[in-house]
């Protein structure tokens, strides 16, 4: 079957729908936009703070290090927070979860996402009509009060949190990888899959799929710079992980009373999810022009 | 007119059945019994049955939805299991702050937002176009609880001192007589929602301008302002009216963080309180609530979209909803 897997080249698809091959191009001449270059850097600076931060903490994130609010010192560089803890060791100790759940939303959201969003251009009829209803009835909740609709009922639980961050991504992802589909689903090439006799199943994932490449990665981009604002919302709002664990979104809450004596341990984590989510945005929005050809001066 | 009305009402409500199913399954269906949540792994067999009989958790699913259903199509949302009084009660005056909070960020956000759209698009590509770019683009991806702790220490506790860091409500006085306790959680909310609208209107008001009536106009010798504002910006509006209603919704979202960071006595701050105490009643009846807006306010974009375009006008019989499709650069509203 695989010679009919991608677009033969006399049926080349217009913009925003790439073959492989192209997509790694894509990303290269993304990267040459200034945009995209300061996005990446910010996005790998935290994100580095936030995976090597565990092993550089001077000191235990839970451990009595000086009186609360205590300003910057000798012992403690940023202060103390609202418990004596050392705010630096919290900072540097505090990252990984933010980026790793927002990293597993991010898939579960697009994955499901366009799995949904082709079965619905490819089945027509029907199942497109149902599968978009319940996308449309999910748009009826912002995505963080679907969320805490949930944690209402099972608590603050990690899994939980990231599948209800995914699946609230998932009706978006749907209806912006269906509309890219339609016209994909229309081509010679699925014709000719079908009358090989593949599955279903395999003309999703062979046929279709790459070729939506290109909304797929800027979605991916934009549903993970989302998943970053949500979860680190939640984590804020309490909801997230428990004290004394020492996440950022947490860190805020916990500090944001003693903001006026001692900002820092406000501060540090407020500037760290700002430069993510910017960084993971611009980057994004770096792709999303190379991808309708906005790079290139034809818009 | 009413054959659109009427349809799209139908609509509306068919939606807003399929959200009460939904909350109905997220909060009294799913595993893990409501009941023993509440009361915490402490309490006595006879106060879990007597909570199960209020909440009629007793009862069999169905049973228990139809319970609930027809309660709410009379009106009844139940009792604050953590004020022990009608959850309309509770919410009534909490919702006309929210109300005031997202009123006063509207009116002053989306003429903003019109505005910068509209002017980066006929500057496009000089210099306000740019600054306008990046800044939307920054604003767009940061949470509100940043947007607004940033504002927090820029004008209330650090850098300046011009406004109260909280906006504690006083009991009894209407929010919009309590300006300074508004402006910051408005301004947060604006600084949220005007880069979705501007960009909107932005890529709108690009496409029209690249149209022939447009240079047809310029060619005439019309002045740019006539052009911009007469001949452009009335072609430009139906994308930015749909715009403008999902980021109103959004707002409805925004509006729980951003009450929560300023303490402001709103529902969002009620959802996020009730949440915590578990208090299901009330998580029950501000999503709905949420839901409803959004349905109202998806009718009322339809409805002036049709207005404010005569095609549409014209052809009614066959009216569709017309749907936004995002473009590859821009994006619903979280």
């Amino acid at each position: 079957m695989s010679a009919f897997r991608g677009a033969p080249v006399a049926l080349r698809p217009g913009a925003g729908v790439l073959r492989r091959s192209e997509t790694l191009e894509v990303l290269g001449r993304a990267c040459r936009l200034r945009r995209t270059q300061l996005g990446l850097a910010l996005f790998g600076l935290i994100a580095a703070i936030a995976i090597f931060g565990p092993l550089l903490a001077p000191k235990s994130s839970t451990a009595f290090v000086a009186i609360p609010y205590s300003p910057p010192s000798g012992a403690a560089p940023f202060g103390t927070d609202a418990l004596g803890r050392d705010v630096l060791s919290r900072f540097l100790a505090g990252g990984h979860t933010l980026l790793l759940d927002s990293l597993l939303a991010a898939i579960v959201g697009v994955g499901g996402g366009a799995l949904v969003g082709l079965a619905a251009a490819y089945g027509r009829g029907a199942l497109d009509t149902v599968l978009m209803r319940i996308s449309d009835v999910l748009l009826a909740f912002p995505q963080i009060v679907l969320v805490l609709l949930a944690v209402s009922t099972v608590g603050p639980k990690a899994s939980l949190i990231i599948l209800m961050v995914g699946l609230s991504h998932l009706p978006r992802t749907a209806r912006v990888i269906r509309g890219a589909a339609l016209e994909v689903v229309e081509r010679d090439f699925v014709k000719a899959a079908e009358a090989c006799g593949e599955r279903r199943w395999r003309i999703l994932t062979a046929d279709l799929l790459p070729n939506v490449s290109g909304p797929l990665l800027v979605e991916a981009g934009l549903r993970f710079t989302y998943s970053i604002a949500l979860i680190a919302a939640i984590a804020f709002l309490g909801f997230g992980p428990q004290p004394p664990s020492p996440d950022w979104g947490l860190m805020i809450n916990e500090n944001r009373i003693g903001i006026t004596a001692q900002p820092w341990a406000v501060v540090l984590p407020i500037i760290a999810i700002a430069l993510l989510t910017v960084g993971a945005n611009l980057a994004t929005d770096g792709i999303a022009r190379t991808v309708s050809g906005i790079d290139r001066g034809s818009r | 007119m009413t054959r659109l009305l009427a349809s799209r009402l139908a609509w509306g409500v068919f939606t807003l059945v399929l959200v009460a199913v939904i909350v109905f399954l997220a909060t009294q269906a799913l595993p893990g019994d409501a009941a023993s949540a509440i009361l915490g792994s402490s309490a006595t067999p006879q106060r879990l049955a007597a909570l199960r009989a209020q909440l009629h958790l007793d009862e069999p699913v169905l049973g228990q939805f139809w319970h609930w259903f027809s309660g709410l199509v009379q009106g009844h949302f139940g009792t604050s299991l953590a004020a022990r009084r009608p959850v309309s009660d509770v919410l009534g005056t909490r919702m006309l702050n929210t109300l005031t909070l997202v009123v006063v960020s509207a009116v002053v956000g989306l003429p903003l937002a019109l505005w910068l759209g509209v002017r980066s698009a006929v500057k496009r590509d000089r210099v306000f176009d740019h600054v306008v770019s990046v800044g939307t683009l920054t604003l767009a991806a940061l949470p509100e609880f940043v947007v607004g702790i940033a504002l927090i220490l820029l004008l209330a506790t650090q850098v300046l001192h011009l406004l109260p860091a909280v906006s504690l409500l006083q009991p009894g006085v209407p929010a919009w007589e309590q300006p300074k306790a508004l402006v910051l959680p408005a301004a947060t909310l604006v600084l949220a929602v005007v880069p979705y609208v501007a960009r909107i209107v932005r890529g709108s008001m690009i496409d029209v301008l690249e149209e022939e009536y447009v240079q047809m106009a310029r060619l005439k010798g019309l002045s740019e302002r006539v052009v911009v504002l007469r001949y452009a910006l009335p072609n430009a509006i139906a994308p930015a009216i749909q715009a403008c209603a999902l980021s109103l919704a959004y707002m409805t979202g925004g509006v729980v963080v951003v009450e929560y960071v300023f303490q402001y006595n709103g529902i969002g701050a009620a959802l996020v309180e009730a949440v915590d105490n578990r208090d299901v009643p009330v998580v029950q009846a501000i999503v709905l609530l949420i839901g409803a807006v959004y349905v109202l306010l998806n009718i009322l974009a339809d409805v002036a979209t049709v207005l404010v375009t005569p095609k549409l006008r014209t052809q009614l019989r066959r009216a569709r909803r017309p749907a936004v499709e995002p473009s590859l650069a821009t994006e619903l509203p979280r």
